[in-house]
């Protein structure tokens, strides 16, 4: 399972390194989005607080939805997700590296968002990198879990992509609450790290919960 | 994982169906180690959602498939065993045709993917551009690799859905040698094809299909073109 799982992330991570297709689109996106906020809330050198936080988590789940609908498009485009599943390998395991690829294309987005919100917008979210870095990381992988679930049981659906934001962000709800939540304790001058835990825990909580339906409704859905 | 064996294919009574629509109505065959099994039939009448269910894609509204004493649910076991060259050549064509066969291979639980997949190349005449990306290749080429990608894994079940589409003379040769050499070494052959010329003399038995029902079932069948017109043009 562990080597289905490397093989489908390194061929994803091939495919985008000779394309740069989602790299480029998703980044494109997500800094476009940071700079229309910016220039509307910034005002005089400074936006009102917990702004910074708002922004970068809408940022990333509007690129993730993004990069989840093209990483399934290139797989209905030759059908090679149905060869995916005709593999000998357990169903999950091509679940588990298209999440893993997806998570890793949008680390790299997160990577340039923070610095960026940070700098636009003022806003203390490195003063505890470690935290911030525990708070995206866990935020993603929930925000993925779920949209790498219904990106592939919508990959055949005629109307997949106005069908996926709609089934997506309303189940991903918790995520954005809890993200921007802790993301703004993180921000703050007087940094309180029991809230920050509580809004990780739930992010934790939320991840475990959602990779383990996911993980045992991906091969019925798969099968028509 | 431990690897399934199987002697046979067989369908009793499958059906199935979208929505109203009945894709495949009630079909009964088996086909057997070391033969040909051919799907003859117009456009919808069935071949391919046959070939998906028989490659576990698709399950049966009703009915059984069964693979030799193993029933679909046996799961990456079973798919161990089966390859499938859909209408789709399933290739990634960002990918060089080496790198889609390791990966292909890789899957498949093959130890040394790309010695497998230079092999593979060799095999479709492909050796000299196995670092070219598939986007590069015309239609045949792409097909040979995806005949190559189907069988890499020396499947007991070849499942094969148009396989001549947009091969030359030459390749068409190759890939009728190829099908009679896999079953010479005792796979099962089954492929859904239009075109009766190449079938003739190919195929060990011969289903005709007509709206989703077999019309006619031969075995050794010869005068393909005649009995096609007359089954499927009454």
């Amino acid at each position: 399972m562990l080597r289905a799982i490397l093989l489908i992330v390194r061929k994803d991570l091939t495919v985008e390194v000779r394309s740069r297709e989602l790299a480029y689109t998703t980044l494109f996106f997500a800094v476009s989005c940071v700079l229309v906020f910016a220039f509307s809330l910034v005002q005089e050198g400074r936006a009102a607080e917990g702004v910074g936080a708002g922004v970068l988590w809408m940022a990333i789940m509007f690129a993730g939805n993004l990069a989840l609908g093209r990483t399934f498009e290139r797989e209905r485009q030759s059908e090679t997700l149905r060869a995916l599943m005709l593999v000998p390998a357990p169903r999950p395991a091509v679940y588990l590296g298209k999440l893993t690829g997806i998570v890793l294309l949008l680390a790299i987005t997160e990577a340039v968002l923070v610095p960026l919100v940070a700098l636009l917008f003022e806003s203390a979210l490195l003063s505890h990198p470690f935290w911030l870095a525990s708070v995206v990381a866990t935020g993603t992988v929930g925000f993925a879990a779920v949209g790498t679930l219904f990106a592939a049981m919508l990959v055949r659906a005629r109307s997949r992509d106005v069908l996926l934001p709609v089934l997506l962000y309303p189940i991903t709800v918790p995520v954005l609450i809890a993200g921007v939540r802790a993301t703004v304790a993180i921000a703050q001058p007087e940094f309180e790290v029991d809230v920050v835990r509580f809004w990780l825990m739930l992010l934790i909580a939320f991840d475990i919960v959602f990779i383990t339906l996911a993980l045992w409704t991906f091969e019925p859905v798969m099968t028509d | 994982m431990t690897s399934v064996e199987f002697d046979e294919v067989s369908a009793e009574d499958v059906s199935r169906h979208f929505g109203r629509r009945r894709a495949v109505s009630r079909m009964t065959f088996r086909a057997s180690r070391g033969t040909i099994l051919g799907l003859l039939g117009p456009n919808g009448a069935g071949k391919s959602t046959l070939l998906a269910m028989l490659a576990t894609l698709l399950r049966p509204s009703s009915g059984t498939i069964r693979y030799g004493t193993l029933g679909t649910s046996s799961g990456p076991a079973l798919r161990e065993r089966i390859g499938v060259l859909g209408h789709d050549l399933f290739l990634y064509p960002e990918l060089t045709a080496r790198e889609n066969l390791a990966f292909f291979a890789g899957l498949y639980g093959i130890a040394d993917t790309n010695a497998r997949a230079r092999a593979a190349l060799e095999r479709a005449g492909l050796d000299n551009r196995s670092e070219d990306p598939v986007s590069s290749f015309s239609r045949g080429m792409r097909q040979r690799v995806a005949l190559e990608r189907a069988l890499i894994h020396d499947p007991r079940l070849a499942l094969l859905d148009e396989p001549f589409t947009g091969l030359d003379d030459a390749s068409t040769g190759a890939l009728v040698s190829r099908l009679k050499m896999l079953r010479d070494t005792g796979a099962i052959v089954i492929l859904a094809t239009h075109d009766l010329d190449l079938a003739e003399g190919l195929l060990d038995h011969a289903l005709f299909l007509r709206d989703g029902r077999i019309v006619e079932a031969m075995t050794a069948p010869d005068a393909l073109r005649s009995t096609y017109r007359s089954v499927i043009g009454r």
